[in-house]
């Protein structure tokens, strides 16, 4: 399943089945636009669960923070062994391979969550 | 190379570990302190500085390695204001950062209370870098040096601000800063112990260690004095560290003559506490070396 198609229609359920992972983010709400490359995706978050995720185009979106990298960046972020450099959001950042932007702080006050909803297509096994 | 993460094996034995550890009072920077001390084994010592927001419990394995204790006296010490060692007092009303001269004082002045004579010295990440100031200004005080996931400076890549907020959980966020310099494969029990030293740490002090790391420790333009003929230099760094990068150590072996280096296949920042296995099997020869290469140096072989 592409990427982009597993964040739509599979990260959801990926995220919502992971009883402790949901129990992580309990006092998380917020709503982040990650892009991956030209596309762009809204993903809500309400205590802990992903309640939505919207692909784009979009027309004067609203997001509290913003996540950006290349296709290919993330491509390699969400393989089964990901290089050096790529295994991580924060070996993105340090790399330059990844943008974050915006209201910061629930990403960075739920960073391990993050982390671990973000790696869920690598979980998959999901193909571009 | 990069395979999951993997389990390894749990005791349900019950022991003492070699391990004592006793509280060392002495003076720093002209103020009483209270220090943690750790170790085991009897021999050759090996003086082992922890990383950045962390403490000595990251050397747990090498303290219990019998091959290493029946021929080195391991010897950890908690900086001030880590794990069980006390801030001094007054910390209420100051801001923690470690400098150069703070750092380089505590160890000298550890390995003076214990009479370590002409220790090697070990140090991970902060205690990479310190290990480069001691080679370069103290080199007569240690027999050799090694330095773990050593690098000559790091530029920041976030914002270290994050590290110290009362809205945001800071063992929290210290852990998850840090929890991808843990090689992916890893076994798990060992890389959330890691995490869990992080996940400890007092408020601001993981940053506080940062301004030694990122600011006033940055030696690029000294680490070519350093002389390896009066205290031989042995580099290892983790593959997948992006905090002191292969880069940066390839970086140092360029510039210091006669320094020894490798890259630790599957391994990150914190090479003695996420993997202990895999990092002995690369210590070990190290240790060997630097062992053969203290006993030249204090017969003279090695002026």
């Amino acid at each position: 399943m592409p990427y982009d198609d597993f964040l739509t229609e599979g990260l959801a359920a990926a995220v919502n089945r992971q009883d402790r992972l949901v129990w992580r983010g309990r006092h998380l709400h917020t709503r982040f636009l990650l892009e991956n490359g030209p596309t762009a995706h809204l993903i809500s978050i309400d205590a802990g669960q992903v309640r939505a995720v919207r692909r784009g185009p979009f027309v004067m979106p609203h997001w509290q923070f913003a996540l950006r990298a290349g296709a290919e960046d993330w491509a390699q972020f969400w393989s089964p062994d990901p290089k050096p450099g790529y295994h991580d959001l924060m070996a993105l950042i340090r790399y330059k391979r990844l943008r974050a932007e915006g209201d910061l702080h629930p990403f960075m006050s739920h960073l391990l969550y993050f982390k671990d909803v973000l790696a869920c297509p690598r979980q998959t096994g999901s193909q571009p | 190379m990069n395979s999951p993460a993997r389990q390894s094996q749990v005791s349900t034995e019950t022991f003492f570990e070699a391990i004592t550890g006793r509280y060392l009072h002495l003076t720093l920077r002209g103020r009483p302190h209270r220090v943690y001390v750790e170790e085991a084994g009897a021999g050759v010592p090996l003086l082992c500085l922890h990383t950045a927001g962390a403490d000595t419990r990251q050397y747990r394995a090498l303290m219990n390695d019998p091959e290493i204790l029946a021929r080195h006296r391991v010897v950890a010490f908690d900086l001030p204001w880590h794990g069980k060692s006390s801030p001094p007092a007054g910390w209420r009303d100051e801001a923690y950062a470690l400098t150069t001269q703070d750092y380089a004082e505590a160890v000298l002045a550890v390995a003076d209370a214990l009479a370590l004579d002409r220790p090697i010295v070990m140090g991970c990440s902060i205690g990479g870098r310190m290990v480069l100031h001691l080679a370069l200004k103290h080199a007569e005080r240690f027999g050799a040096a090694i330095g773990l996931q050593s690098g000559a400076h790091v530029e920041p890549y976030y914002d270290l601000e994050w590290l110290d907020r009362p809205d945001v959980h800071g063992g929290e966020v210290c852990a998850g800063i840090v929890s991808g310099l843990v090689g992916p494969g890893s076994p798990d029990e060992h890389r959330w112990e890691t995490l869990w030293h992080y996940m400890q740490s007092g408020p601001g002090v993981f940053k506080g260690d940062l301004h030694f790391y990122t600011a006033d420790g940055d030696i690029r333009q000294r680490v070519g004095d350093i002389d390896t003929t009066r205290c031989p230099l042995w580099l290892l760094t983790g593959e997948f560290d992006y905090s002191c990068t292969p880069q940066d150590t390839e970086y140092l072996a360029q510039r210091i003559p006669g320094a020894q280096w490798q890259i630790m296949q599957g391994m990150g920042h914190f090479p003695m506490s996420e993997d202990p296995e895999r990092f002995l099997a690369y210590l070990r020869p190290v240790l060997a070396s630097a062992t053969k290469a203290c006993n030249r140096s204090a017969t003279g072989a090695v002026s």
